[in-house]
């Protein structure tokens, strides 16, 4: 007997709204449908009406967890736009952020793997774990989230002594728990269990699915964007491509947990080799006219964003292409045929970040079940049609 | 006098108050024990260390709005948890815990008693797909046969287990098997394989991970339990943890010597026992993650099972050759 389930909008494995319609037989995944559409902000519009440098802020707010990555994938566009060369110190310690900021997602993500298979000691040991990294970004930007640090041209704080000191103190905790990890990651029994040969992904289909990040290079393709086009100073930084054979949800927590050990590497190699000297040059307030494509290695993939400029002080058309639209086709391809068991730990192994991917907002109809995708401009346009200048309703009068 | 002493016995200890005072004081132990072990608090406003947690989890659950859903079998979605409640705490009656005396046996301690005490065990797994399939949610229909699919694993070994100490002190009678270790304290020791599967059984029942797999939230939200709320909800928590206090209590009677001492001490070893007993299915719970459906299957039938069979042999052989 065949019948579908309804996974999401709301469900407790997302913790972002997206609909998966799953039809089932018995335990058995026979067909996967993905709805998106339930969380679009508009993003692409607003950056329109904003300069260069507020740009910079909104593409922070694309994501909660790679907000480094999208203003770095932006500001590169623009600076490669405006023809600036950002100077050294500027670039290491844009890098050693990004690299930080790749811990904190790794992190989280192996904590939130855990969770979604049942295993909460190992989501609470490694979320008390990934404070420290967000102590270090602290210390370093002031933030915890939304590090603020990139701006068009270089930086916005350098590092002191001090700074510099603390961070390559924590790093020998991390090594060393992260260790831990790795063998309770790779060894627990009942945890082992539910990741291997879970989500098979061959390489070919990987290729032909255009997966992205951790996804394509758990299926034995090593695809990096800082290794094929470095950017800011990867061409320096001595590091290895992670990679694992198995295809498997447990190949994506590997290859994870590799790159933890790499960008720990690269952390120590930057602060040990921080050249001295300007964090940053100043940007005019017009690009010239042009277009360009900005590529950048988020932690969950590639990032791109294409930049459009007509010459005036905002850009003329923004787009980014968040890392999880790039997997969503895998996705699929993965649930297929697997248990319904294993729904949220193979959605959750191509680390999603559902907001990022949103460009639509879904109307559904709750009483026909009626479908319909809306861009922004037109839903907007309904509710002007629809209640024009009505008067606002007070919800409550002033008693006297 | 004698009625009211029954009462008395029945209502207040180590009755229905008893029983929910200690079912929700080892629910504290239980969530303060695995939170410690995730480097977390735990529970700690409610009462000292947060031992009132439970309780007050309770009283706000059933002040909390009681929905019965359209579609549902409305007898059966509003009867169950109560049969369920009542189930596990007639279990407990048979518990040698205050009718310990051999001389002069309780009408509840009798020859068999060790068999009823594990249909009484069973009864609950049943309450619990009954309730998901009443529901007729279809996250509450997978969670149902999910639990009934887990039946077929485990029931088998835990009988196997809990059987293998009555083989060796060759009695069906929980009192006289108690009183039989108390007398060989040595003989535990063979038991301890069965009791390290009945441990894993016990946990299965209980739906504790890694044997949660009834109610993952992360796959099908509440899984049995996804349109229960409040009243009832509360009533089936109650349940479960009475159902673990019944669980382990049976555990420590089978093979870990009962609880000798009269009303008072019998009381203060039942608790240490039971804790004890806890403890490990905390620690179970802390150390794994949810295992699938068919995994717990092909686990059972693989090697607790056999595992169980082992120690009913070498139950049989000791008992043979040696006694």
């Amino acid at each position: 007997m065949k019948f579908q389930i309804p996974i999401g909008p709301q469900h407790p494995a997302l913790k972002e709204p997206i609909g998966l319609r799953i039809t089932v037989e018995g335990e058995i995944i026979r067909d996967a449908d993905l709805r998106l559409g339930y969380n679009h902000r508009g993003i692409e519009k607003l950056a329109e009406s904003k300069t260069w440098v507020q740009n910079i802020y909104l593409t922070e707010r694309i994501c909660g967890i790679c907000s480094h990555s999208h203003t770095t994938c932006y500001v590169q566009g623009v600076e490669k736009l405006m023809e600036l060369q950002p100077p050294k110190r500027g670039l290491y310690i844009r890098t050693l952020v990004a690299e930080l900021e790749r811990i904190h997602s790794h992190l989280l993500w192996l904590g939130v793997a855990g969770h979604e298979a049942g295993f909460d000691s190992f989501f609470m040991y490694i979320w008390r774990d990934r404070e420290i990294v967000m102590d270090i970004l602290e210390i370093i930007s002031g933030n915890r989230v939304h590090y603020g640090i990139n701006t068009i041209g270089g930086v916005r704080r350098d590092l002191d002594a001090l700074q510099v000191k603390r961070t390559l103190d924590s790093l020998d905790t991390l090594r060393k728990r992260s260790e831990y990890y790795k063998h309770l990651g790779t060894n627990e029994p009942s945890f082992v269990a539910r990741l291997a040969r879970v989500g098979y992904l061959s390489r070919e289909e990987a290729i032909s699915l255009c997966a992205v990040g951790p996804t394509l290079r758990a299926s034995g393709v090593p695809m990096d964007v800082r290794k094929d086009d470095p950017y800011a100073v990867y061409d320096e930084v001595p590091f290895e491509v992670c990679t694992a054979d198995t295809c498997d949800v447990l190949g994506r927590t590997v290859v994870r947990i590799k790159e933890l050990f790499q960008s720990y590497n690269i952390i120590e190699y930057l602060l040990k080799n921080l050249p001295a000297g300007e964090i940053a040059v100043k940007a005019p307030r017009r690009a010239r006219p042009g277009e360009v494509v900005s590529r950048y290695e988020a932690p969950r993939g590639e990032n791109i964003h294409y930049i459009k400029s007509n010459g005036t002080d905002k850009p003329e058309r923004l787009k980014v292409r968040a890392p999880t639209l790039g997997n969503y086709a895998a996705t699929i391809k993965m649930l297929k045929n697997g248990f319904i068991a294993d729904v949220p730990l193979i959605f959750a192994a191509i680390d999603p970040c559902i907001c990022c991917a949103e460009r639509a907002a879904a109307i559904v109809n709750a009483r026909t079940g009626e479908e319909k995708i809306v861009p922004m401009d037109i839903l907007r346009q309904t509710s002007q049609r629809t209640s024009p200048n009505k008067d606002e309703k007070r919800e409550a009068e002033w008693p006297l | 006098m004698a009625t009211v002493k029954t009462l008395i016995y029945l209502v207040v200890c180590p009755g229905l108050l008893f029983l929910f005072i200690y079912s929700t004081f080892c629910e504290w132990y239980d969530r303060k024990l695995y939170a410690r072990l995730q480097n977390r608090m735990g529970p700690t406003h409610t009462g000292r260390w947060g031992v009132l947690q439970p309780i007050a989890d309770f009283f706000k659950l059933m002040s909390k709005e009681d929905i019965v859903p359209d579609r549902a079998d409305k007898v059966m979605f509003s009867a169950l948890p109560a049969f369920g409640l009542a189930i596990v705490s007639t279990a407990m009656l048979l518990l040698p815990v205050w009718n310990y005396s051999l001389k002069k046996p309780a009408l509840t301690s009798f020859s068999g008693d060790l068999i009823v005490i594990l249909y009484l065990l069973s009864l609950p797994t049943f309450i619990f797909f009954l309730a998901g399939w009443s529901s007729t949610n279809l996250f509450s229909t997978i969670g149902a046969a999910r639990v009934l699919t887990m039946l077929f694993g485990y029931e088998v070994p835990l009988f196997l287990s809990v059987l293998s100490p009555a083989v060796l002190a060759n009695s069906w009678r929980l009192a006289e098997i108690a009183a039989f270790y108390r007398q060989r304290p040595l003989l535990v020791l063979v038991n301890l394989l069965g009791f390290a599967i009945a441990l894993v059984c016990v946990q299965a029942k209980l739906e504790r991970t890694p044997f949660d797999i009834p109610h993952a939230e992360t796959e099908i939200v509440g899984g049995t339990f996804t349109e229960y709320s409040g009243k009832k909800l509360a009533i089936f928590r109650l349940m479960l943890d009475v159902e673990m206090v019944v669980a382990s209590g049976l555990l420590a009677t089978v093979f870990l010597g009962g609880f000798p001492g009269g009303l008072f001490l019998g009381l203060i070893n039942f608790i240490i026992k039971t804790l004890f007993v806890i403890f490990f299915l905390s620690l179970i719970r802390a150390t794994t993650s949810r295992i699938r459906v068919d995994q717990i299957v092909s686990f059972s039938w693989k090697y607790l099972a056999p595992l169980a069979v082992l120690q009913l042999l070498i139950s049989i052989l000791f008992k043979g050759l040696i006694l």
